[in-house]
Formats: C-alpha cells, structure tokens, sequence
C-alpha cells in the first residue's frame, strides 16, 4: 500500500484546532514549507507549534503567528520574528524556551518510548526550576520529559512508496527526531522513487515512522543569511 | 581594534586535531584566523562537522547552513546529522572545545550569555547544551560593557547560560582562567597594565606568578 497522498490540503484534513504540532527545520533550512502553507490556509487555530525557530515574518512558520493560528510555541530560539516579540509582549502567544540539544533530545525519547531521562543542560539557570534534579556520580542533572505530538510535519529530500526518506545536507537537522515523534507523520519531500530504489544502507529515517507521504514542486528554500566568500 | 585583539588571542587556544564549536557572532570570524597546516574539524550544531569556507556565489546551497543560518560549505571529511546526534556530540564530551561570546562572566566561572531581562527574550539555542557538554569552555567579550562598568563580576546579575562551567575568559585587556582554586589572571594583552586590569574587574581574582615578575 502506497502512503502517498497527492493533495495538501487533504493530508491536513483531520487537524483540528488545539492540535499539538512539531515541525521540522533549522531556520528556514529543511522547512515543510508546502504542508505550513497548507495549515496556514485551513486556519486552525490555538495550536501547540515545536520546532527549534518560529520562521521569519511573512515566510515558515510565521505564516502562522500572521494568521494568528499559533497559542503555544515550544522553541530554543525565536529571535528572528517581529510577529512572534509583538504577539508574545501582548500576551496572545505562550513561549516554552528549550535548550537546543535537550529539544532534539526530548522529541527523540519522544519518539523512542522514553517518557523522560536526565541532562546537565540548563542546571543553575531558569531552564532548571521546577525539575526534578538528581545526583550521578557527583554530577548533578535535571530530568527532562519526551514530547509526542498528535501530528509531526516533516521536510526530506527523497521518499519511496512506503516513506523511507533521505535528507541532504544540513536540511536533515531535526527532522529525523520530528519524523519519530508524531502519532501522525506527514512528509513532503522533493523526490518521490519506485520502493526498492533507495540503498537499504542509505535511508536515514525508516518508513515506519511514517504515515504520509506528499511530493512538493518549486521548492522555495529561502536562504536566511546568504553569505559568500568574498562578501 | 579591539576585537582584532580579542580573536587573535581566542584563536590560539585551538590545537590541531581538534573538534570546535564556534559560537554565532564574534566567535565565528576565528574560522578564518586556524592556521592552514591545522587539521581542525569545526563542528555547526544544526548537523555539520567540517564546515568549510564560504561558498562562491554559484556553490550557494540552501540545504547547506551554519548554526548563524549562514551559507557554507563542507570540507573535506565532513559528515552530515540530525540535531538529537549533534547534541550527543556535544552532551556526550565529544566537541574539544567552545568560543562563545559573553554578556558577564562571574568569578566562579558562571556564564550569562543569552538573556536580558526587560528585552525580547530569544532563546538559549545550544548554548546551555554547549557550556555543559565541551570539554573546554572559553568565552570572548569586551571586558566592560558600554557605560565603563566591568562585566567580569563577582557574580552574574543576568540570567545563567550555565554555573561554573567557563575555563578561560579572554577579553581585550586579559585572559584568566578558572579552576578548583577560583579565577587567575594568567595573561595581560599587549601595553595592558595590571592596575587597568584591577580597576576595570570587579571580580576578585588572583594573579599568577609570571604576570607578578613582569609587572
């Protein structure tokens, strides 16, 4: 049976509001941009948003914060968003800030069936409050719980038929953990091959993972900080 | 000027062999200053060990970032990976080293580097996973902030990047490090007199021998 779906707007279809959503990319670097589009223009609203940034302004996940859909930002850095400061100062938008490494590792135990597990990360500072802190071997760490999404929005490279994926370059970031941690996985990707056409060896996220698979045309990829030698 | 001084210092704590991460800012313009002859794999915390130079106009690759969201290039022997195993890089005491800009380091080697409170918060990125997880943390920044007053404190008045975790502080005067035994004054930066180093640091500190000959 073929995961793949071929319109947008009916992969979104049971996403309602409230929903808890992660989303892939690194900046605007290995971003689902078609499936945030999608999710812009059915305008669901009050909805938990993870990924490590928030977009820019007109552009990722700021399509949402315009469209005012975004209740819960669950984030490590968000500086790069007027909507996201105006929003967040008037009190309209919740921001959970988490360190960079322990996000990544929160949606893999996520994904892994790990409810929570220990890090150094954040002891001593406002990261810590409130977290069960904890000894080992003269160290002291802090536990942190995994995160499950009712949805995961996933950007690779290339898919086969039953969504084995691979990514390129640095557009792999955090989408493999997203990929992990969704009750429902939605990839688009640029590529899509006959099953059997990967390298076993090569795939960097098992199609077990997933459960929609959506090939995107006319990739944006809109560079944040286009930067040359030279310049 | 300053940082001309502060970067050709930060870039002789990188040995060859080494994994380096180099935080967004200040820190990253040392990439360009690692001798040639240096093996030196620089670590990007979005999934990239062996970031190479700039790209040229027509190498421009959106897939192909830095952790500032800069344009760049793979070297040779880079290898690509997901933010979980990035992080496990650098949790798991893989990366060598750290440079990372400061807002205040205190006395005891506690780091304040992400958040003013008053202004729009913008997060922490990596850099709390980064002062917990390098074997070796050293921060580079201006030794007083813009009104005169010094930012090597007794403690830190803003929020913590992490408690003790900075082993070598290297501003435009000085470079100290920290130990067990608390901060010393190990270096003093070209016609730097130890009595400026005095007046402008409001941490308390000890001085080490070599600098006591010398002055």
């Amino acid at each position: 049976m073929s995961k793949l779906l071929t319109s947008f707007d009916s992969a979104i279809q049971q996403i309602e509001d409230g929903a808890t959503i992660i989303v892939g990319g690194f900046g605007l670097s290995g971003i689902p941009e078609k499936l945030i589009i999608a999710l812009r223009n059915k305008g669901v609203k009050d909805l938990t948003i993870v990924s490590n940034n928030c977009g820019v302004d007109d552009w990722g996940l700021g399509l949402l914060l315009e469209n005012k859909q975004i209740k819960k930002m669950i984030a490590s850095y968000v500086g790069e968003n007027k909507l996201f400061e105006q929003q967040f100062l008037s009190g309209e938008l919740e921001v959970e800030l988490v360190p960079q490494g322990t996000l990544a590792e929160r949606l893999r135990a996520g994904g892994a069936g790990i409810p929570a597990f220990y890090t150094a990360t954040g002891v001593g500072t406002e990261v810590a409050k409130g977290k069960e802190h904890k000894e080992f071997d003269g160290r002291t760490y802090i536990m942190e719980k995994g995160i499950v999404g009712d949805f995961a929005f996933v950007k690779a490279w290339k898919a086969d038929h039953f969504g084995n994926l691979v990514y390129r370059k640095t557009a792999r970031n955090f989408n493999p953990v997203v990929a992990t941690a969704g009750k429902v996985t939605l990839v688009e990707v640029e590529e899509l091959v006959g099953t059997g056409e990967l390298d076993p060896d090569e795939i960097h996220t098992s199609g077990v993972y997933v459960q929609k698979v959506l090939v995107g045309n006319d990739y944006e990829k809109r560079i944040e900080r286009l930067t040359t030698a030279n310049a | 000027m300053t940082r001309q001084l502060i970067l050709e210092r930060a870039v002789k704590e990188i040995k060859d062999g080494m994994c380096v991460n180099l935080g967004i800012g200040m820190p990253t313009l040392i990439a360009n200053m690692i001798p040639n002859d240096f093996n030196v794999m620089l670590q990007s915390e979005n999934g990239l060990l062996g970031i190479g130079p700039y790209p040229q106009k027509d190498e421009v690759d959106p897939d192909l970032i830095n952790a500032g969201k800069e344009t760049v290039t793979a070297k040779a022997g880079a290898s690509f990976f997901d933010s979980a195993e990035s992080f496990a890089m650098i949790r798991g005491g893989h990366i060598d080293l750290a440079i990372l800009g400061g807002m205040e380091v205190s006395e005891n080697g506690d780091l304040a580097n992400w958040m003013i409170p008053g202004k729009m918060v913008k997060g922490m990125g990596g850099a709390m996973d980064l002062v917990q997880g390098a074997k070796r943390i050293v921060v580079i920044m201006d030794h007083v902030n813009k009104h005169g007053e010094s930012k090597v404190k007794k403690s830190c008045t803003l929020p913590l990047t992490g408690e003790k975790v900075v082993h070598c502080l290297i501003t435009e005067l000085a470079v100290f490090q920290f130990t067990d035994a608390g901060m010393e004054l190990i270096e003093l930066q070209n016609g730097v007199t130890l009595d400026e180093v005095k007046s402008k640091t409001e941490a308390d500190f000890t001085i080490s021998p070599s600098i006591e000959i010398k002055a």
